[in-house]
């Protein structure tokens, strides 16, 4: 009788690659890339909004003590810098990370590598940026950027870096600088990925007319990134030669202008804020069908739209500029190209509501931040129509209008359009679904706390309130309408408490996804929760804009019942 | 399921309205703020018109777009026995419909926008009361380029901005440190003061008063107290005060005082001069007639704080933060750290009978 001899197994090392740890930082996967875009820009959304809640704080009694002049100026320029740049950039990223190779039949991105690349960048710029907070700087204070998210010249040249006159040395703007140029490289890495990924990788049958439009807004943005991106670059080198070479380009002592660093500044800015907004317009075109139960009404007119939005975001720059003193002819040109920009937005807006009009409204957590997005970036957009009519804009550019206006497309908009995502694909990327009773919860603080805070905020600018002043004297009227704007900050951040809470218990006890929670229509749906690491076992094939919901209903599929 | 959400949007309205209303009413109780609202001058007056355009506008918008969307979320919200919905791809007569629909109003309120910027000072004939506003780190000088003082160079202020009513006003906007901007809400919309560029910014005044302004491009540390005030005069109330601001402070006999404590109160005013004229204060500071012939006067370059030469006139001191008052000085004086961290005046640690004398002189010089 034969023995079965046991063979000693091999003991050897797990490679680096095997171990939990490892697998995350060596991976090229997108969708571990994408969950670790993710946690950086959430975390930095924390970040960011202790600083707003700073901010508030401060502001919420006249004459305040609770942040001297230098650190209040700190704290509001890294709020911008963390929130735009590593906090809207990054989620933004991330989600389309996970979702737009799941979504277009892929196996993962075009460039892994590049990839991998360019999440390390933002992280290691994140953290760079904000260690900025450790070193003390010669005039008494910490080295954080201390100029605003814009950086203005010549505030930000050497003679004037560390905001108060006659004390020079301070690095500030290096810091700032350095890190935007990290994150600038970054962005351009996860651009062109992202380019190439949609335009080479889709699955057999998708068509650029069936691509599903989160995808399409992603790619529009991929552009912006690719041509707004290499102007703040040039301009951040400049400074920094200015710093420490000696040029003078924004100097204007020696016949250099602070005007060129407004152009380039700005003529990257616009641009940045479509690429802050329009995946969120890409989210939502999601979300709106598959909680109506409808396609999106004019799929064509919003992918369209957002081309043409793409286009023209390279022409209104200079509308940030009203005040600069450019010839009134030119500033004619930019507040024309401004309302044309109006245009294809809001026929993005009439086409969400017509998808919602006649549809089977399910009010799930992911639909409610959608509606509340659309309901919310409404007023932004109404009010950045009113900034572009240049008289009234000469009275309320750099006051506290704007910090509304830009608070309801980026918090209403953005924000809302985040949390829409997070709540229509976290059972996709865990298993589990996010708690729809806390998720209502969460929602209801966030849209009353966002209107309390921001409302205010235009009467305030009308009352002639400016700017990223520390502090204000407490006899102008100013008083209850910013202790108003600091309560809902702090009913914000509940809300934001709630959400952290609800993503621990649905991690831990919450209910299992399946592949399929929404009875959705694209095809990121139609593989597990998590998705294996070759996402599909086989890959689709496409026949119409809704793929998967072809394959569930093939008696009434797309395909034989609409040209697309 | 049904119920309580709706009565959770109710409830939502119900703030909302409640919010705006407020709102509304609190904006009509702050009489003191600097109002875009309250147009004391013909461009002021046009940009306010134009808010209520456009505010009427934007609530039209707002009221339709938003009630149709509320009014889809309920009209076709998921209930029980919901059919399933009809699967409409578009409509490209809908989509040119509102498409077309928005650009008339953008393109209504485009064509205001390009009128009145166009017009905004058509009242100007080229007849100019030119003043030179210089932005300082953080405060506001003044220059009456066509007012020479004693010493034949403009007459030099700071900090409260006198006009003479009903003249064209050309601002000539001057910086040669970061980017200021200039803003009188009540007189004109701002125009930022940025070095290198020859910015003007033409406005008049139609009612006396006292307005305020304010710094509105960041600019530093103490960006959030960088004030000013605009005295409208009636044109002879302004040639008074045009006169007086032509003559040079009056000459204190320095020589003849002791100064030591206590300074006896008929001394106070000739004492502070002499403090002022060999202490500290001068490495900064002029007065035209005691130690400077003018602000032009070669040694002047070097000064970076205000001229003093008719102090006691002025409404506000030290970049607008306080009122001009005895108490106030000595404040400033004993603590400038305290009242403005991070400007350039040092705590000087004067003791008390000095800032006495000194605030008893700086608020004689009127």
């Amino acid at each position: 009788m034969a023995t079965i001899v046991e063979r000693p197994s091999v003991v050897r090392r797990k490679r680096f690659g095997e171990t939990y740890i490892g697998s995350w930082i060596m991976t090229t996967d997108h969708k571990k890339i994408g969950i670790m875009y993710i946690m950086t820009g959430f975390f930095s959304f924390l970040v960011g909004g202790l600083e707003a809640l700073l901010i508030r704080t401060q502001l919420a009694q006249p004459n305040g003590h609770v942040l001297s002049p230098e650190v209040y100026n700190e704290v509001f320029t890294m709020h911008g810098t963390t929130m735009i740049f590593l906090f809207v950039m990054p989620m933004l990223t991330g989600l389309g990370n996970y979702i737009v190779p799941l979504m277009i039949g892929a196996r993962d991105m075009a460039f892994p590598r590049i990839n991998a690349f360019g999440f390390w960048l933002v992280l290691f710029g994140a953290l760079f940026l904000n260690s900025s907070f450790l070193f003390i700087g010669p005039n008494g204070f910490s080295a954080a950027p201390n100029g605003g998210w814009f950086y203005y010249a010549p505030l930000s040249e050497q003679q004037y870096g560390c905001g108060v006159a006659g004390v020079v040395g301070c690095v500030n703007a290096d810091f700032w600088a350095l890190g935007i140029l990290l994150l600038g490289i970054s962005s351009i890495a996860s651009g062109l990925n992202f380019v190439v990924t949609i335009l080479r990788l889709r699955a057999p049958g998708m068509t650029m007319n069936r691509v599903p439009l989160f995808t399409w807004m992603t790619l529009i943005t991929s552009f912006l990134l690719l041509f707004a991106l290499p102007s703040l670059t040039a301009a951040a080198v400049m400074l920094l030669l200015d710093r420490h070479l000696g040029t003078h380009f924004f100097d204007a002592t020696f016949h250099g202008d602070p005007l060129l660093w407004q152009h380039l500044f700005w003529s990257f800015g616009h641009p940045e804020v479509y690429i802050l907004i329009l995946p969120a317009f890409g989210i939502i075109s999601e979300v709106l069908p598959v909680f109506s139960r409808k396609p999106i009404f004019g799929y064509t007119f919003i992918a369209w739209s957002g081309v043409a939005i793409g286009f023209l975001s390279f022409t209104v720059w200079a509308h940030h500029m009203f005040a600069v003193g450019l010839p009134t002819i030119a500033q004619a040109f930019f507040a024309t190209s401004t309302t044309l920009i109006a245009i294809p937005t809001a026929v993005k807006i009439f086409n969400w509501i017509a998808t919602v009009y006649g549809g089977k409204v399910s009010l799930k957590a992911p639909m409610l931040f959608a509606l509340g997005f659309i309901a919310m970036f409404l007023i932004g957009g109404i009010n950045g129509a009113a900034l572009a009519v240049v008289p009234f804009d000469y009275q309320v550019t750099d006051t506290y209008f704007v910090v509304s206006h830009l608070h309801y497309v980026l918090f209403g908009g953005t924000v809302f359009g985040v949390f829409a995502g997070l709540y229509y694909w976290f059972p996709k990327m865990t298993g589990k679904l996010l708690g729809d009773g806390w998720g209502q919860v969460q929602f209801w603080l966030m849209l009353i706390g966002v209107n309390l805070t921001f409302f205010p905020m235009h009467i305030l600018g009308i009352l002639g309130m400016p700017r990223r002043i520390y502090t204000y004297p407490g006899n102008l009227g100013y008083n209850e309408l910013n202790l108003m704007a600091t309560v809902g900050a702090f009913i914000i951040a509940l809300s934001i408490l709630v959400f952290i809470y609800n993503v621990i218990i649905s991690l831990r006890s919450g209910k299992e996804a399946g592949t399929d929670p929404w009875d959705a229509f694209t095809l990121e749906w139609d593989t597990a929760s998590p998705p294996k690491v070759y996402n599909f076992l086989t890959i689709p094939i496409v026949r119409s804009r809704r793929p998967f919901y072809d394959m569930k209903n093939p008696d009434i599929a797309d395909w034989k019942t609409a040209t697309h | 399921m049904r119920m309580p959400l709706f009565r959770k949007t109710k409830r939502w309205v119900t703030i909302a309205s409640a919010m705006l209303l407020s709102s509304l009413l609190l904006a009509a109780c702050g009489e003191n703020s600097p109002s875009i609202l309250n147009p004391r001058g013909p461009v002021a007056a046009k940009e306010a018109d134009l808010f209520y355009i456009i505010l009427g506008i934007a609530t039209f918008i707002f009221i339709v777009v938003e009630g149709v969307l509320i009014y889809s979320i309920f009209r076709f919200r998921e209930r029980p026995n919901s059919p399933a919905p009809r699967q409409i791809h578009g409509s490209n007569a809908i989509e040119i419909a509102w498409t077309v629909a928005p650009s008339i109003f953008l393109f209504i309120v485009l064509g205001a926008t390009i009128y009145y910027m166009f017009t905004l000072t058509d009242f100007d004939t080229g007849n100019r009361f030119k003043v030179n506003v210089v932005a300082h780190q953080w405060w506001w000088e003044f220059d009456y380029m066509n007012y020479p003082g004693s010493n034949g160079h403009p007459i030099v202020t700071a900090d409260t901005m006198h006009i003479p009513l009903g003249a064209t006003i050309e601002a000539d906007l001057i910086s040669n440190n970061v980017i200021h901007s200039f803003w009188v809400p009540a007189l004109s919309g701002k125009k930022d003061v940025v070095p290198g560029h020859n910015n003007q910014l033409i406005f008049r005044a139609d009612a006396v008063g006292t307005y305020p302004g304010e710094c509105v491009e960041f600019c530093g540390s103490q960006h959030a107290h960088m004030h000013f005030d605009v005295v409208v005069d009636a044109p002879d109330a302004f040639n008074t005060w045009i006169s007086m601001q032509q003559q040079a402070a009056t000459p204190q006999n320095i020589n003849a005082v002791k100064c030591t404590t206590p300074i006896p109160q008929s001394d106070l005013v000739a004492c502070g001069a002499k403090f002022f004229a060999q202490g500290a204060c001068v490495g900064c500071h002029g007065i035209v007639g005691v130690d400077l012939k003018g602000y032009d006067d070669p040694r002047a370059a070097g000064l970076i704080g205000p001229n003093l030469t008719h102090f006691g006139s002025r409404d506000l001191i030290a970049g607008g933060v306080l009122p001009n008052t005895p108490a106030n000085l000595a404040t400033w004086l004993s603590n400038p750290q305290a009242v403005k961290p991070g400007n350039d005046m040092p705590q000087l640690g004067l003791p008390q009978d000095q800032i006495n004398a000194l605030v008893a002189y700086l608020e004689s010089l009127k």
